[in-house]
């Protein structure tokens, strides 16, 4: 969840419970919703690592709360994420995160962001091109190897669906 | 200027390409400025969602429509204002292509559907036969060289069309979709044989949806909405895709 968040603050300072608003807002219902103690706790291991500094805001009756914004460490720990192909079987949910995160935050644009995951799974496709033709022979990794394939030709289906709608 | 070669121009350079179809009374934009180098010996992709201008651009390649806008030159000689019977000579001496509907002549048998093509380009008709025979079996098609178009599947045109494209052994060869109706084990045999072709210096233009076709390729050019998205080369991949942990990138085994 800490990209989340700071991709959020890299928009605009905010407190905790308007993260939790803002990432419900952003994903909506399909999206799985941390809980507000979540994402207090990230929050303070974000400021620790030095990513976020946190003010405290003295309100009138109420409690103080912190309002957090996003450090210049924190915009290089951004950038450097969305600027990475997205690993891992979870491509689709880290990947569409950057995707809808990037808007507003000015550290990558969606064009680039899709362009270069489709590089990313193009390349992996040429692996996999390889990889089936030293194993050769052999039916169970030949099919191990069709499964992976037909997964990723459904990354990249997904990817012209998501330039179709958002570019 | 002191004896460096001059660099020799592309063997198809295309210049701001612009073209649309009517549809009713409406112009539709299909192609709206692609540029686009393509050097001797390389092999292309070119993909995108349905409706990109993929086909479009491929037949303004190939001469079969002519640009509303732009240039389009062969070895830097311009050729988009060639007339029909200039293009269809280029095509004969140099091109081979391949057309999503495979277009073959319903009259005649897969071997002369193949032979023809050869023959009339100067070919001799052992030297057509013999590369007519060689073609089909690489593409699995043997038995079916008596057959007639109309006893193939969809799959087995296609690649039928593919045999007639490359028995002239063209310097050039555009094609649209050809592993479009095949199963998966015909799809390898046709991007081993264009594999082999490319090896052997064929330049190569393939458009296509199908990801492992375009992986095949060493480079891959993104058309949307009629323009260039992005132009990459394929990568090879890192050592560690030769073992398969490499599939624990794409495939989650739960563990």
């Amino acid at each position: 969840m800490r990209h989340q968040l700071l991709a959020l603050l890299a928009r605009q300072p905010a407190y905790g419970y308007q993260l939790k608003q803002g990432l419900e807002q952003t994903f909506g219902a399909a999206y799985p919703q941390p809980n507000i103690g979540q994402i207090y706790v990230t929050l303070s291991r974000l400021e620790k690592s030095g990513l976020i500094r946190g003010t405290e805001v003295t309100q009138e009756g109420k409690p103080d709360k912190k309002v957090y914004e996003i450090t210049e460490k924190g915009t290089e720990e951004l950038a450097g994420w969305f600027e990475a192909p997205t690993e891992g079987p979870r491509v689709r949910d880290e990947f569409f995160m950057k995707l809808i995160l990037a808007e507003d935050t000015d550290l990558a644009d969606r064009l680039t962001l899709i362009n270069n995951q489709r590089r990313h799974c193009i390349n992996m496709m040429r692996g996999l091109n390889k990889l089936a033709a030293t194993e050769r022979g052999n039916r169970t990794s030949l099919l191990l190897i069709e499964g992976a394939v037909l997964h990723l030709q459904a990354d990249l289906d997904w990817l012209e669906r998501c330039q179709e709608e958002l570019i | 200027m002191t004896g460096s070669e001059p660099t020799p121009p592309p063997l198809l350079a295309a210049d701001d390409l612009v073209r649309s179809h009517l549809s009713g009374s409406t112009l539709i934009p299909a192609v709206r400025g692609v540029s686009l180098r393509i050097d001797r010996g390389e092999f292309v992709a070119v993909t995108g969602p349905s409706g990109a201008g993929k086909t479009t651009l491929l037949h303004l390649l190939g001469g079969l429509l002519r640009p509303d806008e732009g240039e389009l030159r062969l070895d830097g000689r311009r050729v988009d204002r060639l007339r029909e019977a200039a293009w269809a000579r280029l095509r004969r001496r140099r091109y081979g292509i391949v057309f999503q509907s495979g277009n073959l002549l319903s009259d005649f048998s897969v071997a002369d559907n193949i032979e023809l093509t050869a023959v009339l380009a100067g070919m001799s008709t052992r030297t057509a036969r013999e590369r007519r025979q060689e073609l089909l079996a690489d593409l699995g098609l043997a038995h079916k060289a008596t057959a007639g178009p109309g006893e193939l599947s969809g799959g087995e045109r296609q690649r039928v069309a593919l045999a007639r494209a490359l028995v002239n052994r063209p310097e050039l060869l555009l094609a649209d979709e050809p592993t479009g109706n095949l199963d998966s084990r015909s799809t390898r045999d046709v991007l081993a044989l264009l594999s082999r072709y490319h090896e052997q210096g064929t330049t190569i233009v393939l458009v296509t949806h199908d990801a492992r076709a375009a992986s095949t390729a060493d480079r891959v050019v993104s058309l949307f909405d009629g323009r260039i998205a992005d132009d990459a080369r394929v990568e090879e991949p890192p050592a560690a895709w030769r073992s398969a942990t490499g599939i624990r990138d794409v495939i989650d085994f739960g563990g």
